[in-house]
């Protein structure tokens, strides 16, 4: 660990993972304590699932939030990524981690679980939104649960992720599903209206019931490196979020460079965010897999730093079973399998879901699916 | 394992690839493999050998053993075919090879499969690399069979080419052997590993449709003994071998004297240097991919790591997360990092050694992983604080077995990497473009990784320096080791000198001049204090010279190697020394023409004609120097490569014994050009013309040590230069005895020999008598691999 992160490890607040396997120990756990400040180690207990948002999801996790940590613009400047050398690791990826046949299956099932099924569009109406809600409670056919022996489960997306105006619509249409709903916020997805207005549309998105906040940051402040005006920035919009949970849109395609994204990525995670989320959808470049990874190794050597868990969303642009499918792998390679739970992990799609279906059909009984064959969201 | 238990521990489950065409394959092979020579299979051999699955241990295939008859037939085969495949055209020849390119593809999951099941390797591995870069490279040869003609005029091919290629590698190594050589028009007896036949022999089946003329290409399967047979055989030109150093260097002694070619690509112990300002989760990659790499049977293995002791503990640590999780298993799953070492014996070396590095204080770190049971498997491995002085630490272990050491500043990194027997490739993790192209320049190494490593591809020469080996094989320069230049090979065949003439009368000198040793810049009397008299062809005593001896000659190397900032001076810099060399010549024309005339009987205008074409030489070199460039390479990066030629440092000369000014000066400028330091022999029966020197080396601004002469018995001094391990090159023009000797003693650091193919050219014909021919001898290629984004 590098000589000036160890001056908080002792401010550190433990992390805590909540596992309701005591049999498998959270890898970061098992192989990271050699590494880390003991007083930022994680440590798991064994307890039945707590109240996690996403009741579908037999491997629950409960995430001590991200306290944040004083903004530390010395070693934000010290990030170097090598974008070559990340291009190559992702292309070799795929060749070194195939998954197939029930392990597919199972990872597909995963990735509905930690999806935040989305609709961000002009023409959205209440009679859309509702019609994705029943999708969100009900995305895989039963039979085909059924057929994989994964009925008793209770697969559900994560969240439903909308603009403001839509929330009271899906927190009715949700009611009883345990599924949270989450806003986009803050002028998204520009996000350059006046901030007094950014933290009054948090408040009112949380008071009309929305769990999680999407909210987007101010690019200029990444692209002239003016790290403390993030840091306030974003340390508002937590405060502003209360209980709800917040994940910082970076816009990665606005931000260009790895470099630009993962000193973001640390500057937002030193500011309490609860994940940290590539796009918006709207930019031209969205989610990859190389800025998955670059944002992740961030998460992780957030957590080395400070011992808390920060959850990651690629958003926008993954749409096929297969890419969701490599970001789950790439998220057990780097982080590990601590991470693979809708607590730490989302994907934002709006049509992957369809891709993943007709896979799940293929998988069961071994015939080429249509996406007219599954319910419409 | 069921759909929901996977979902609750998202683990990976098995993703195997297929094997069942492969072992269709084998099974139509049942009774075993012959050897391929001049077009079609022989039966199996009553003398044969089997060939094991490393993963398994099981037997896959009964392979031929050749012996003696096996290699004479496969050898006059390839000989008989040699000058007809020569004379098809460019065209012709970049047909055949763009049909093995394609064919290639065609089968190449077949291939790849037999592949990973033969050597153990993971077939992600075969699939995604080896295959596709052994296709590349008949593309490529493809393309330079096209256009021989027009960028190589004056030159032909070598002839019967015997390559011997290792086990790691099987069929790329195969293919990047093949490919040049066929290209260029020479003929091939190709001889694969004992442990690793199988594709050679599958890839000599599928060529049968290429167009391949028979006896073109001819595989034979053996071990050391056979492919021994193969580096003695009289009828082969040149041997180009892939292996270890041992071997290399017997190699080289096996080969002394007989006039064959030699391109030899041997061990490593590459250096992987990480300075603080590295993306260290990339250099933490890196070394997955430097050093678990084919489970770290790769010669140009990143298996030294020197990180910059500020960061050293946290990228130790970030390496041992990463090293945990990485997955071991069968080859032909494709889910896995790693597969099996290529056989039991290997597997025990790797354990010894290991074993050897932890009883020398090592920190021994492998990561708590499923292992398989059965087969050769061993797991990643991290040795940190190694002692420098312990054998996993100097000695190539050729497993996935790193070591680790730290440094404090960018100077000692190059020191710490270069502190090596060895000189294949190196790797350097920074951000900053100036250490990494400081530090690039800086190491000697035939391959400099910027921010990656392992990075192959056939436009890019390949090979290493020192200890490494010789010749590159890839890319424009690799073409030139399978080639020869015409003007050469017509020349006549030197034979050894006659001895030295005795002086029988005294000479008249208006003042006694005896002249001394040129050493470090200074005239030194010779450390045995003996003298020797120069006479003419008429026995008439011209003067004395010093008699050198070998104290004189570890002197002399002393002082060049001391004068390293030579060969990091600007070209320009260089060429301007040349220029002045040249013209304080000029002005001592007249009397260097009558120092000929009176050593060597030449008439007044031979002698004027000697003198004069000595200082066009050092013009043409003094002009050469800012003009010999290098290349930047395309592989397919995005980034530049590039191909930078080097001096080799400390070169001997040893000077033919005609043409006293000319001959030296066609050896020396050449290499003072390019940056090396000399140690010269001048001609041992006409040394004054070289004595004479002194003087204008003394007002022309070359530095001390640049240049120095050790006068004397020409065959001892070259002993001594040859058994030097200091010195890095050797040119000897003394004839077949000396060249045997100096061939043959060369081994010991594998010193690069050039002794002009043993040909008495006509030193004042500047077609033959200089150029890139000299140039090329003067360096090294090193590539530079330099991938950008941001």
């Amino acid at each position: 660990m590098h000589k000036d992160q160890r001056t908080y490890s002792h401010v550190v607040t433990q992390a805590t993972i909540v596992m309701n396997d005591n049999v498998r120990k959270p890898e970061v756990v098992a192989s990271e304590s050699a590494t880390m400040p003991a007083s930022a180690t994680a440590s798991a207990t064994a307890t039945a699932p707590a109240t996690a948002s996403s009741p579908s999801d037999s491997h629950a996790v409960t995430v001590k939030r991200n306290a944040g940590m004083p903004l530390d613009s010395g070693l934000v400047e010290r990030v170097r990524i090598n974008r070559s050398a990340a291009d190559r690791r992702i292309s070799a990826l795929s060749g070194r981690r195939s998954v197939k046949k029930d392990a597919q299956a199972a990872w597909l099932l995963k990735a509905i679980t930690c999806m935040d099924l989305t609709t961000l569009n002009g023409d959205d109406t209440e009679g859309r939104v509702r019609r994705l809600c029943a999708k969100a409670a009900n995305p895989v056919r039963q039979d085909l649960l059924q057929a994989m022996g994964m009925e008793p489960r209770r697969i559900t997306t994560a969240a439903v992720c909308v603009y403001h105006r839509f929330v009271p619509t899906a927190v009715s249409a949700l009611q009883g599903s345990g599924i949270p709903v989450a806003a986009v916020s803050t002028g998204f997805p520009a996000g350059l209206i006046p901030h007094h207005l950014k933290l009054q549309e948090i408040e009112a998105s949380v008071a009309a019931g929305a769990r999680e906040i999407d909210i987007v940051i101010t690019r200029e402040h990444v692209l002239t490196g003016n790290w403390q005006a993030l840091y306030a920035e974003m340390k508002d919009y937590r405060e502003a979020c209360g209980d709800a949970h917040v994940k910082a849109i970076l816009a990665t395609g606005d931000l260009k460079t790895l470099n630009n994204i993962a000193r973001a990525s640390l500057v937002c995670m030193m500011a309490g965010a609860d994940f940290i989320k590539t796009s918006t959808g709207k930019e031209s470049v969205n989610a990859t897999l190389p800025i998955t990874m670059i944002m992740l190794r961030m998460i992780r050597q957030y957590q080395m730093l400070t011992g808390f868990l920060v959850g990651h969303k690629p958003a926008g642009g993954v749409s096929k079973a297969k890419d969701a499918l490599s970001y789950l792998a790439l998220v057990k390679e780097e982080l590990g399998d601590a991470w693979l739970t809708p607590e730490l992990f989302r994907f934002g799609a709006s049509s992957l879901l369809g891709d993943i279906e007709r896979q799940l059909e293929h998988h069961v009984d071994g015939a080429y699916s249509a996406h007219h064959r599954h319910p419409i969201g | 394992m069921n759909v929901a238990n996977y979902f609750d521990t998202m683990s990976y489950g098995p993703a195997p690839e297929s094997d069942t065409e492969a072992r269709q394959w084998l099974a139509t092979h049942q009774d075993g493999f012959g050897h391929f020579i001049n077009g079609e299979f022989t039966g199996v051999s009553d003398k044969n050998f089997d060939t094991f699955e490393p993963a398994t241990g099981t037997v896959l295939a009964r392979i031929s053993m050749a012996q003696q008859a096996d290699i004479d037939a496969a050898v006059k085969s390839a000989r008989a075919a040699q000058t007809g495949w020569a004379e098809q055209s460019g065209h012709a020849r970049a047909k055949v090879l763009y049909a093995l390119a394609r064919i290639i593809q065609r089968h190449a999951r077949l291939i790849a499969v037999v592949e990973a099941l033969d050597n153990g390797k993971p077939i992600r591995e075969t699939r995604d690399i080896d295959i596709p870069l052994a296709a590349r490279h008949f593309y490529h040869h493809a393309g330079w069979a096209q256009l021989q003609g027009s960028e190589f005029p004056d030159h032909s091919a070598i002839g019967v080419v015997g390559q011997i290629i290792p086990w790691n590698f099987p069929f790329l190594m195969m293919a990047w052997k093949i490919a040049p050589a066929l290209a260029l028009g020479n003929t091939v007896v190709l001889k694969p590993a004992e442990y690793t036949s199988l594709t050679a022999l599958l890839f000599a089946e599928l060529a049968a449709t290429a167009g391949l003329p028979d006896g073109v290409l001819n595989i034979v399967t053996g071990d050391g003994k056979s492919g021994a047979m193969l580096v003695e055989h009289t009828e082969v030109d040149k041997i180009a071998f892939t292996g270890s150093t041992a071997v290399g260097k017997w190699i080289r002694q096996a080969t002394a004297g007989s006039g064959k070619s030699l391109t030899l690509e041997l061990g490593g112990k590459s250096p992987f240097i990480v300075f603080e300002d590295a993306d260290l989760d990339a250099a933490v990659e890196g070394v997955v991919d430097a050093i678990w790499f084919n489970q770290g049977q790769v010669c140009c293995a990143g298996s030294r790591i020197l990180v910059q002791e500020g960061v050293a503990e946290d990228f130790h640590a970030r390496l041992r997360l990463r090293m945990s999780r990485l997955r071991l298993g069968q080859p032909l799953d494709k889910c896995i990092d790693m597969g099996s070492l290529v056989a039991p014996v290997q597997l025990q070396r790797v354990e010894a050694m290991v074993q050897q590095g932890v009883e020398a204080g090592a920190t021994l770190y492998q990561p708590d992983i499923e292992i398989p049971s059965g087969g050769s498997f061993y797991p990643p491995t991290l040795l940190s604080d190694a002692d420098p002085t312990s054998s996993v630490v100097c000695e190539e272990i050729f497993g996935p077995v790193v070591v680790s050491m730290t440094f404090r500043t960018f100077d000692e990194a190059i020191a710490l990497a270069n502190h090596t027997r060895y000189g294949l490739a190196a790797s350097v993790w920074s951000e900053s473009v100036n250490q990494s192209l400081e530090v690039a320049a800086a190491l000697e190494a035939g391959i400099v990784w910027i921010n990656t490593t392992n990075a192959m591809d056939a436009s890019v020469g390949f090979g290493g320096r020192k200890e490494s080996g010789f010749g590159r094989e890839g890319g424009r320069e690799g073409c030139l080791d399978y080639l020869k230049p015409d003007a050469w090979m017509k020349a006549p065949m030197r034979i050894d000198p006659e001895g030295v003439a005795l002086a029988t009368k005294g000479g008249s000198f208006a003042m006694d001049r005896t002249a001394k040793l040129f050493i470090g810049g200074r005239q030194a009397r010779p450390d045995g204090n003996y003298s020797r008299a120069v006479a003419s062809p008429t026995g008439e005593r011209l003067g004395d010279v010093g008699e050198g001896n070998r104290k004189d000659i570890r002197n002399a190397v002393e002082a060049a190697r001391g004068a390293a900032s030579w060969s990091s001076k600007t070209a320009h810099n260089r060429a301007q020394i040349l220029y002045y060399l040249a013209e304080n010549l000029s002005i001592r024309d007249v009397e260097f023409a009558a120092r000929i005339r009176a050593m060597t009987g030449a008439t007044a205008k031979q002698a004027q004609a000697e003198v004069e074409a000595s200082i066009s030489r050092l013009f043409s070199y003094g002009a050469w120097a800012d003009k010999f460039e290098g290349a930047v390479h395309l592989p397919p990066i995005k980034g530049v490569t590039l191909a930078l030629p080097e001096a080799q440092g400390v070169v001997g000369v040893i000077c033919p014994t005609e043409a006293p000014l000319l001959g030296f000066i066609s050896l020396v400028a050449p290499l003072l050009a390019m940056g090396n330091r000399c140690v010269v022999v001048p001609s041992e029966a006409s040394p004054l013309s070289a004595t004479d020197f002194y003087q204008v080396l003394e007002t022309s601004d070359v530095p001390a040590g640049v240049i120095n002469i050790v006068t004397g018995n020409a065959l001892e001094l070259a002993d001594t230069l040859s058994k030097h391990n200091d010195v890095d090159a050797l040119w000897a023009f003394g004839g077949p005895t000396m060249t045997r000797l100096v061939e043959e003693q060369s081994a010991g650091n594998l010193k690069r020999v050039w002794s002009g193919f043993d040909r008495q050219i006509d030193w004042l014909d500047s077609r033959v008598g200089e150029g890139r021919e000299f140039l090329n001898r003067a360096t090294d290629i090193k590539n530079i691999w330099v991938p950008y984004g941001e």
